[in-house]
């Protein structure tokens, strides 16, 4: 006679789980490509002011940043610091600063080595005044202050 | 007969790609570098001397430590600056009270007006910049639509649609970023 069941009974088959490391090795991909590391920790407090008419920064290896705002420790006050890399900096580094930035590039991208100033909205003008005069002394005139986006005003 | 290699257990490899998954989530940030581009200019030699330029092309927009507004002597509202400043750069009735305009030949443009408008712009110390990065937005605004209208009459798109470098140039010559802001001076106070 015919044997109808197979011993042991039946099983279900296990769901194959070869292709999950590719689709999650997809969205590592997906979000390396998308995403910024940021070379230095912040040690000031920054919420850029919003804006509606800004234009995208091109390249990131081209872009120097410098931080303007109030340090995240407490006990180090509530006056507007100035951030280089990973430290406190005065405005008389700045044009250190920007000669070590464009040391650090090839001969072709100093000219377009762009500095973005990313400054808390709560900044008194006075300070970035500072650093944009040091800006100018040390050559670097392309500039970008870093905004957030928001709508435009609507028209009446 | 041949040897089969044995099949590699790849079960554990989705954790491992899960595990690199979340160590980029948590260490990067989605931060688009995004803002307002501006070029500042060269350092002003010392013995230069100061340049005569019309009353009447200069547009004189003066922020106050306490963060108002007040364009040509008259306090304004920043949500009315950028009218003022786009009509003040086109002076589409040609009012002799507003800034000259001057013929010019560009290439790709042709015979074109182009306003010697220059839109002067000063703070004090004080101010704070938000209100700054507020007012040069509204002037941006301006002058972004301008050329928006310029190259939509001439070349049918928005200027930031514009592919042709030659054309992008000609409409940045035709309507220039003319926006100048005062050498800083020490004023008492803060």
């Amino acid at each position: 006679m015919a044997r109808f069941k197979k011993a042991g009974g039946r099983t279900v088959p296990g769901i194959n789980t070869g292709s999950m490391s590719d689709i999650i090795f997809m969205f590592l991909f997906f979000f390396m490509v998308i995403t910024t590391i940021r070379s230095s920790t912040l040690l000031v407090k920054i919420a850029p002011p919003k804006a509606s008419e800004v234009q995208k920064l091109e390249k990131k290896s081209l872009v120097s940043f410098i931080y303007i705002g109030k340090p995240i420790k407490a006990a180090l006050g509530t006056e507007s610091r100035i951030q280089l890399n990973d430290s406190y900096a005065t405005v008389g580094l700045i044009q250190a600063f920007v000669v070590a930035e464009k040391q650090s590039r090839n001969e072709f991208d100093r000219k377009v080595l762009t500095t973005s100033l990313k400054v808390d909205a709560e900044t008194k003008m006075g300070i970035v005044t500072d650093v944009k005069q040091e800006l100018r002394k040390a050559g670097a005139y392309k500039i970008n202050y870093s905004t957030h986006k928001r709508d435009a005003y609507t028209t009446r | 007969m041949l040897k089969r290699t044995p099949e590699l257990n790849t079960a554990s490899m989705a954790d491992i790609s899960f595990l690199l998954l979340t160590f980029f989530l948590l260490t990067s940030s989605i931060d688009t570098d995004q803002g307002i581009t501006r070029k500042l200019p060269p350092p002003q030699p010392k013995d230069q001397k100061s340049i005569d330029i019309k009353d009447r092309n200069v547009l004189k927009v003066l922020v106050n430590k306490s963060d108002n507004l007040l364009v040509q002597g008259k306090p304004t509202n920043i949500r009315e600056l950028k009218e003022t400043a786009k009509l003040f750069l086109a002076n589409p009735g040609r009012r002799s009270d507003y800034p000259e305009m001057e013929e010019k030949i560009i290439p790709g443009l042709g015979k074109i007006t182009v306003s010697k408008g220059v839109i002067s712009l000063k703070n004090d110390r004080g101010t704070s910049y938000d209100t700054y990065i507020q007012v040069q937005n509204e002037l941006t605004a301006a002058i972004n639509e301008l050329r928006n209208e310029l190259s939509k009459q001439r070349f049918g798109v928005a200027f930031k649609d514009l592919k042709n470098p030659g054309y992008i140039d000609a409409i940045s010559k035709a309507v220039p970023v003319s926006i100048s802001e005062a050498e800083p001076e020490n004023i008492g106070g803060n």
